[in-house]
């Protein structure tokens, strides 16, 4: 029997990027609110610079339930299992996956909010592909602009504004929605390699512009501006210059006063009230005591796996099949990026590539999303270039070799020369849903408490593939006119566990197709929000943190000016 | 002779090489130059640079120098340098497989008695005891799959060279890169806790740091001066 707590107005289930948001306008509209999280806090002494601990053995050393979870991956239902990684992509902690992210802070185009009519308008209906389940979302950039504005400012986001209420500037994105006003921060530093290939391909007439990041470039909001110093990916800032919710919106809310945080929390249930449907709280476990903690509204912040499989695991004689799920939504319209089919290039000089962080770096968005125009291409959407400074030495010896020998005198005369001779673009592309690409609960595999897993059938499609072609052609393009002897494609890879899932629990007006209304809550809960990435009903061609945060604050906004309603 | 503690590739050629540069990176240590396998340096030299104790802590004395002798043949000592075995990168292995890869120990001790068996069979002797151009020629047919009496000679070749490449290039606290041989090898500028738009340069990079991340005191178990 579950002890029960002191009922709460808000629990929010996760306190990573979502879920560590949307606590501070909840505790400055003064409601209380407890925060569940499955992991610890994690201090700046828990940040070393140290490759082999934090990019490949499964760092932090805290508590990572999601290790325990990894979702399973099949290409289509007949498909067997892929291999299944040991490490959960996400991790665990106070602040989540924001410790070890790229902080990339991009917003969305314009056009990914309304693919379907933008296409429609522009090209004929013909062009989305068959049984692609993709909708215009309920709302416009417009909408959103002054939650990516609040984030960009309450959070702390560093770039170049290209486009200030509709007036252009070459030094930003060109292609980008109009912005209220110029980001906080200028952009982090470029280096002379990312000028080279800013100024490469401004020759050749694309427009590169200074990528955004969730990372200080100079002090900001009493932390410090970055250091550059190369351990960003899968590492937590010793500086606390990146600004993940740990560092920024948790310990405001926390200083409100009104906010409680619960680490360690293995939630397991979202409980419902027999009669009417609605929420009542979250079953957890906490060093092996389960607790009930009620509330008056829960919002589900977990990652895109988690949260739906929150839900489908969540029956009861209401909800049958899963929690909000009585419109069989719940999983269906998942993607991910294209992030493996990357290309590298190889270089004769050495570039100096060993320190910076992967938010450092020049982008490229003349091919991305409608940004060119289709009428002669066999493909909806495109993507992003990006390159970086971001190395390190293990990293740096398992560099592609180009087809030479992989071990042997002959390929260690090959990282010798080469180690720092080379780089990789990644590129992030449009994805869009279709009908069987989807989340559900594994029939057989389990985690440790006996509780399936999530089960991924997802694989790309033709539009995907042909826009990851298209894209490598860009790339090679760029590097090869930056003086590259050679590129080299990256593999295409599958949709397996991803750190830019989304979909699952798609946020739109039509209930029957959407699991989500336009805020967020659910059109069958109406006292359950759900945050993070699985709301999204487009993929963008971009990290998706940036608007999940955007979103969160927005949901937690509408809930708070509209409390009594939905609480009631 | 090289030193003893340090089992290692029994060709003579090698073994020479090895003990040259070790000497060689004793000099550098201090200096920091880049390592000349012409200047062999001081015995003495040598002798204050002689590899730590090494506890075999999870393979059998047997295991291990087939392992060494592996990991020899994946990262040579050669005209470009000292290679895995002065990095200690199956030193490296030997601590993970009772750690943080232990998972791994039984894919080792069948893959390394695979190795040996199929050595004897092949060359006529054990792996450790061949020359190089027989040990190449065996881990050549276990990277194409194609040795037997193993599971999958492929991936045991492939675990055993990521493992090295680990051992090699890793911060040296986890008891490889031994003197740094794997970071200067690749030209690495080293561990800094802050970088300047300078040390970012392309035409002018910066001169390498030998440091371990657990040099700073913020990150060791103690904290020390950082009041935490």
């Amino acid at each position: 029997m579950a002890t029960s707590l002191k009922k709460t107005n808000v629990v929010v289930v996760g306190l990573g990027a979502a879920g560590g948001t949307a606590v501070l306008p909840l505790a400055r509209a003064g409601l209380d609110v407890i925060g569940l999280e499955a992991g610890d806090w994690l201090t700046p002494r828990d940040f070393a610079p140290d490759e082999l601990r934090n990019n490949f053995r499964g760092w932090p050393q805290s508590v990572q339930k999601a290790n325990n979870e990894v979702p399973t991956h099949r290409r289509n239902a007949n498909s067997p299992y892929s291999p299944r990684p040991g490490f959960h992509p996400m991790m665990n902690a106070v602040g989540g996956t924001t410790l070890h992210f790229f902080a990339q802070a991009w917003r969305l185009s314009p056009w990914d909010f309304k693919v379907v009519s933008e296409t429609t308008r522009r090209y004929g209906a013909a062009r989305i592909p068959k049984g692609c389940t993709v909708e215009d979302w309920p709302f416009g950039y417009d909408d959103l602009e002054s939650y990516y504005d609040k984030i960009d400012y309450e959070v702390g986001v560093s770039g170049k504004a290209g486009n200030i209420k509709s007036k252009i500037d070459p030094r930003g994105n060109i292609f980008e929605g109009p912005r209220s006003r110029e980001y906080p921060m200028p952009p982090l530093r470029l280096t002379e390699f990312t000028e080279h290939m800013a100024g490469v391909a401004k020759k050749i007439g694309w427009a590169p512009f200074p990528g955004a990041a969730l990372i200080n470039s100079v002090a900001y909001d009493k932390r410090s501006a970055c250091v550059y110093h190369g351990f960003c990916t899968r590492g937590g800032c010793h500086v606390s210059a990146k600004n993940g919710p740990h560092v920024t919106t948790i310990p405001k809310a926390l200083e409100s006063g009104r906010l409680s945080v619960v680490t360690r929390a293995h939630v397991t249930r979202v409980e419902v009230e027999e009669k009417n449907g609605r929420a009542t709280g979250i079953t957890y476990l906490r060093d092996g005591v389960e607790y009930f903690q009620p509330a008056d509204v829960v919002l589900l912040a977990g990652y895109t796996y988690e949260n739906v499989r929150l839900l489908l695991m969540s029956r009861s004689k209401p909800f049958p099949n899963g929690l909000a799920n009585n419109s069989g939504q719940v999983g269906r319209h998942y993607m991910t990026h294209n992030t493996s089919s990357r290309v590298y290039g190889l270089f004769p000089h050495d570039i100096n590539n060993w320190y910076g962080t992967q938010g450092q770096g020049v982008a490229l968005d003349n091919w991305a999303d409608d940004n060119f125009d289709h009428a002669a291409l066999d493909f909806i959407g495109g993507g992003n270039l990006f390159v970086y400074s971001d190395r390190r030495p293990i990293d740096a010896a398992m560099m592609p070799t180009f087809g030479k020998p992989t071990w042997g005198s002959q390929w260690k005369a090959f990282i010798k020369q080469n180690a720092d001779r080379w780089n990789l673009a990644t590129m992030q592309k449009t994805t869009l849903p279709y009908e069987d690409n989807v989340l559900d609960l594994d029939p057989t595999v389990k985690d440790r408490l006996g509780n399936p897993v999530i089960r991924i059938t997802a694989d790309w499609k033709e539009n995907d593939r042909r826009i990851s072609a298209f894209m490598q052609e860009k790339m090679k393009q760029w590097f090869m006119e930056a003086g590259a002897s050679a590129t080299t494609p990256g593999p295409v890879g599958t949709m397996g566990p991803s750190t830019h899932a989304i979909g699952g629990t798609r946020m739109g007006d039509n209930k029957d197709t959407n699991v989500v209304d336009r805020w967020g809550f659910a059109h069958e809960v109406p006292n359950l929000g759900v945050l993070g990435g699985s709301v999204m009903g487009t993929s963008g061609a971009r990290n998706p943190t940036l608007t999940i945060q955007a979103l969160s604050w927005r949901t937690a906004e509408r809930l708070a000016q509209n409390w009594k309603s939905i609480a009631a | 002779m090289a030193n003893k503690n340090q089992p290692g590739p029994t060709d003579p050629g090698r073994r020479e090489m090895m003990k040259r540069v070790g000497a060689g990176m004793a000099g550098a240590a201090v200096a920091v130059p880049a390592i000349d396998l012409a200047q062999p340096g001081s015995a003495q030299a040598q002798a204050a640079r002689a590899p730590a104790r090494e506890a075999l802590e999870t393979l059998t004395a047997a295991e291990s120098d087939t392992l060494e002798a592996m990991v020899a043949r994946i990262i040579p000592t050669d005209e470009n340098g000292p290679g895995a075995a002065e990095a200690r990168a199956a030193h490296y292995i030997d601590r993970a497989l009772t750690g943080p890869l232990a998972s791994r120990k039984a894919a080792y001790v069948s893959g390394l008695a695979a190795l040996d068996a199929y050595a004897q069979s092949s060359k006529g002797a054990p792996f450790a005891k061949l020359g190089a151009g027989d040990q190449d020629a065996i881990l050549t047919e276990l990277e194409k799959n194609a040795a037997p009496g193993f599971a999958n000679s492929a991936a045991f070749f492939g675990m055993v060279r990521t493992h090295t490449i680990e051992g090699t290039f890793c911060d040296p606290y986890y008891g490889g890169n031994a003197n740094f041989v794997g970071w200067d090898l690749l030209g690495y500028p080293g561990v800094r806790m802050a970088v300047s738009a300078d040390d970012q340069s392309m035409s002018k990079p910066p001169k390498a740091l030998r440091r371990s991340a657990y040099d700073e005191a913020m990150f060791s178990k103690r904290g020390a001066g950082h009041g935490h």
